[in-house]
């Protein structure tokens, strides 16, 4: 058991405590709490999975930026309670409960059948370059640039519709 | 204990809680959230890939989760902008009354 | 490979002339205009007459015997394995006659038309059809084999039904030109089996070399039998015999010329023709021309009943067809060919002249046919009474018109295959014929009485008009009867003093069969009695008859009257022996029966079921689908969901 597993258990509880708080709040402020206690733990693994770039970009654009939105965008709408609509009844929430267990365990059963890496990660192969910021990079400009452009052209076609979306008048 | 079944595994979990998330709850803010939730998930299984077949693949894992991440961001933008025209309209953010393309 | 003699070349053109006429007829009617039409198809005809004629000539300058012949092959129809059919036309003194025949009466048919028709809307029409079907015959009568001639045989049927239902504005005409085909269609059916028939035992189907077959030897005489009976099935459709005369009297909805010429001279014949045609191959199946003879007996006596007791002028005539018909039957079931012959021959002429003197009684009576508003005609219309007056006459077995010579030669050769000692069978047959025509006397002569004697029983309205309007129609009636006065002599007996051309001239025809049975020469003084004897049963049951039918209402004697049988078979006979009305019970009927069942059933059942079925399914299967879109959000992640868990599923499990 090294550091680097523990650390990995405690980030990947905490990130299932925080999905859990999200589904199971009905203030829709605490969701967003536990999305960001979800996401700040998921950027660790990144972290621990040498991809520091990546987690910053989670904390600071995930965390810091979509849910902050949420966030706003709650403050704006100003819910009352009787607007946030009723949830359905316990009955019903078990079933679908059953499905997700359901649905887990079949993910489970799958991968274990991939049969892949049941060993640890291989600390000595990794490059330090691997995960750097210089090498993302790197490889978004030169080999994955055109994925990179149309990502761009999808961010200005959702930023415009949200605009025009969100005006008080058309 | 820390491995890629195991990261998979997390994934596989925090999906199913999404899931969970989308389906049980009437909540359009909360449903939005879940959705972040998979998308989350998604990315993780492809960072830990990623990481699994270095040095033989490339930056893929890393890159392909930036650009989901920068896809996330413009669909809660444009989703929490249909949502306040909807409100504005109806007053309200219950899924279940959004009953309008019925039929 | 062309004729070997160039006046064979003209063969062809005898059956085209009149196609060519229709053709201008048919499809440019319009243009030409009504009166021209006539014209154009009367040339037509006549064209063929005079090539009929030239070839006749040429014929007679051949050598006697079976070298007499002219013959023509344009192309191969069908060449298929063992088949070989060609596009041959024949000119035999068989083929002289019914050709000479044919384009004669048929031209003074056409003259008459014009003058019949000339108020019709539709000249060009009826004028296109009547040529068609003079084509249609020709091809039929000049056949060098069974194909070809079933061209001719399906062509005559299908005029016989544009004709008969040529004013088809009234229902009834359309019916009965129907009925004419379907009936026609059945003997049709027999005619090919039969000739699939004879390719199958005689391995060929032209003329001449089925009369020369070896096979004919060799072949199981059932089987010859029973092609033979099919042919005939085919000719008892066509000629109007038991069991598929019915047709023959509606047909009398079509315009008179046609009933003239198609229902009296010509299409009616083509049966006769087939089986004197083909006489070798008949001669090779005795007990079919026992049949033959029988059928034709039967349906001679039953005609002659049932033209007594009807009132329509043309359906007496019609039946009256159907009764000499039977006589022309006999006498090619009792081997005479050539006396068949001869009394399709004489018939042609007395019967036309008999329909249309009858047209131009109802033409100039103003569309009347019922023989009780008529009578005493003589006095308006005094040409047409003396040319019917004589071919009455002639049909009755008056001499020296033609139907004494043709008549009494049928009914001398039956009596002599009695005997020669074929059986007592024949001395059946021959009381029948003798009865016939004791019965062909009386109903001739009642119309005759009826018609134009004693007083005229019409609307008084009728009695202003009826004067001989149509000079044409008075021309052809005239020669006509000129015809029929003389005609009758080809075929003098030796017995009374004549040379009997006609068997002269026919002989080679049969005798190219290896075992056609030959007359005996005929035996003088015996012959004379038999002649002496029918003359005398027919001349007096003329004249009775004529004195009996001048007054109205008729006293029938006492005698008749007080008979048990006689109002039986009177009744029997009015009805047409029920013949009509069983068909109309056991088979139209029924099929019309099982067609509604079979509609319901199948139709509206099974295929219109099957197809709104579907339609209905798909809206069904719609309307379920509908309700998954219920715009709840929740429900369509369930369902993303639901499916996604299924994908995965499947790959667990496979």
């Amino acid at each position: 058991m090294t550091i680097v597993d523990i650390l990995f258990l405690l980030a990947a509880i905490a990130s299932v405590v925080g999905a859990v708080q999200v589904v199971s709040q009905r203030n829709p402020v605490y969701s967003a709490l536990g999305l960001i206690a979800s996401l700040v733990s998921m950027a660790i693994i990144f972290l621990l999975l040498h991809a520091p770039f990546l987690a910053v970009i989670q904390v600071a654009v995930y965390a810091g930026a979509i849910v902050v939105l949420f966030l706003f965008v709650i403050m704006l709408l100003n819910l009352k309670p009787e607007d946030l609509g009723k949830d359905p009844d316990p009955p019903v929430r078990r079933r679908v409960a059953l499905g997700s267990l359901a649905l887990f365990i079949l993910l489970g059963i799958n991968l274990a059948r991939a049969g892949l890496g049941a060993q640890p990660f291989a600390e000595e192969q990794v490059d330090p370059t691997y995960g750097s910021t210089a090498a993302v990079g790197e490889a978004l400009m030169t080999g994955y640039v055109l994925p990179f452009e149309v990502t761009s052209i999808l961010v200005i076609v959702a930023i415009v519709g949200a605009v025009v979306m969100a005006k008080r008048k058309l | 204990m820390f491995t890629l079944s195991n990261c998979l595994i997390l994934a596989a979990a925090l999906f199913s809680i999404g899931v969970y998330g989308v389906v049980a709850r009437r909540n359009i803010l909360i449903m939005l959230m879940s959705v972040e939730l998979m998308l989350n998930a998604a990315n993780l299984a492809l960072v830990s890939f990623g990481r699994y077949y270095w040095p033989r693949g490339d930056h893929a894992g890393q890159v392909f989760v930036m650009l989901a991440i920068a896809v996330a961001a413009a669909e809660a933008a444009v989703g929490l902008a249909i949502l306040l025209a909807y409100f504005r309209n109806r007053e309200s953010a219950d899924s279940g009354a959004m009953g309008l393309l019925k039929g | 490979m062309r004729a070997a003699d160039p006046l064979a070349l003209l063969l062809p053109w005898i059956a085209l002339f009149p196609l060519l006429t229709a053709a201008v007829n048919g499809f440019g009617g319009k243009r030409i205009g009504r009166e021209v039409a006539g014209w154009i198809a009367c040339a037509g005809v006549f064209s063929s007459f005079v090539l009929g004629l030239r070839c006749c000539f040429g014929l007679l300058e051949l050598p006697a015997g079976p070298e007499r012949v002219l013959k023509d092959v344009i192309g191969t129809w069908i060449s298929a394995g063992d088949l070989h059919v060609t596009l041959s036309f024949v000119f035999d003194p068989l083929s002289a006659v019914m050709v000479l025949v044919v384009t004669g009466v048929g031209f003074l048919i056409h003259v008459y038309s014009i003058g019949y028709m000339e108020h019709d809307e539709d000249v060009q029409r009826y004028f296109a059809y009547l040529n068609l079907f003079t084509f249609a015959m020709l091809v039929l009568v000049l056949a060098g084999n069974l194909p070809m001639m079933f061209i001719g045989w399906e062509g005559v049927g299908l005029c016989s039904y544009l004709l008969i239902g040529f004013w088809f504005t009234d229902p009834k005409n359309a019916t009965a030109g129907r009925k004419a085909f379907l009936v026609n269609r059945v003997g049709d059916f027999g005619f090919l089996i039969g000739m699939f028939l004879v390719f199958t035992t005689l391995h060929t189907l032209d003329f001449a070399e089925i009369a020369s077959s070896q096979f004919l030897r060799l072949a199981a005489p059932t089987t010859l039998t029973i092609a033979t009976l099919c042919l005939f099935l085919g000719a008892t459709g066509k000629s109007a015999q038991i069991p598929l005369f019915v047709w023959l009297p509606d047909a009398m909805a079509g315009p008179t010329p046609v009933s003239a010429l198609i229902h009296a001279a010509t299409m009616v014949t083509a049966g006769v023709y087939m089986i004197c045609r083909m006489s070798a191959l008949f001669v090779a199946a005795p007990l079919t021309l026992s049949i033959v003879a029988g059928v034709g007996a039967i349906t001679a006596l039953g005609a002659g009943l049932i033209a007594l007791t009807q009132n329509d002028i043309k359906r007496v005539l019609a039946y009256s067809t159907i009764s000499q018909l039977g006589y022309m039957f006999l006498a090619a079931g009792a081997q005479a060919f050539d006396a068949a012959t001869f009394h399709l021959f004489t018939h042609a002429f007395f019967k036309a002249l008999l329909f249309l003197g009858a047209g131009a009684v109802i033409h100039d009576l103003a569309g009347e046919q019922d023989v009780r508003r008529m009578g005493g005609l003589k006095r308006w219309l005094p040409t047409t009474y003396i040319t019917f007056l004589i071919a009455a006459a002639a049909i009755a077995g008056i001499p020296p018109l033609a139907g004494f010579f043709s008549k009494d030669e049928i009914l001398w050769r039956v009596l002599e295959n009695f005997l020669q000692g074929h059986g007592v069978y024949w001395l059946g047959l021959w009381l029948i014929g003798i009865a016939v025509a004791a019965l062909t006397a009386g109903y001739m002569f009642r119309l005759v009485a009826l018609v134009f004697f004693g007083s005229f029983r019409g609307a008084p309205e009728a009695l202003l008009k009826p004067a001989e309007k149509s000079a044409p129609m008075m021309k052809v009636l005239v020669a006509l009867a000129g015809l029929t006065a003389v005609v009758g002599f080809f075929g003098v007996p030796e017995a009374l003093g004549g040379s009997y051309r006609w068997g002269g001239f026919l002989q080679p025809v049969w005798a190219r069969g290896n075992e056609v049975q030959l007359p005996l020469a005929h035996g003088h003084w015996a012959e004379v009695l038999h002649t002496a004897l029918v003359l005398g049963i027919s001349g007096l049951v003329a004249w009775r008859t004529l004195d009996l039918f001048k007054s109205w209402p008729v006293h029938l004697p006492s005698w008749l009257l007080e008979d048990p049988v006689f109002p039986a078979i009177r009744r029997r006979a009015e009805v047409a022996f029920g013949v009509d009305e069983a068909f109309r019970r056991w088979i139209v009927e029924p099929l019309y029966a099982g067609a509604a069942r079979l509609w319901q059933v199948f139709d509206v059942g099974v295929i219109d079921k099957a197809v709104n079925g579907t339609a209905d399914s798909v809206g069904r299967l719609a309307g379920w689908a509908r309700g998954m879109q219920t715009g709840t959000v929740n429900l369509y992640a369930v369902v993303m969901t639901v499916g996604v868990i299924l994908l995965l599923l499947s790959f667990t499990l496979i």
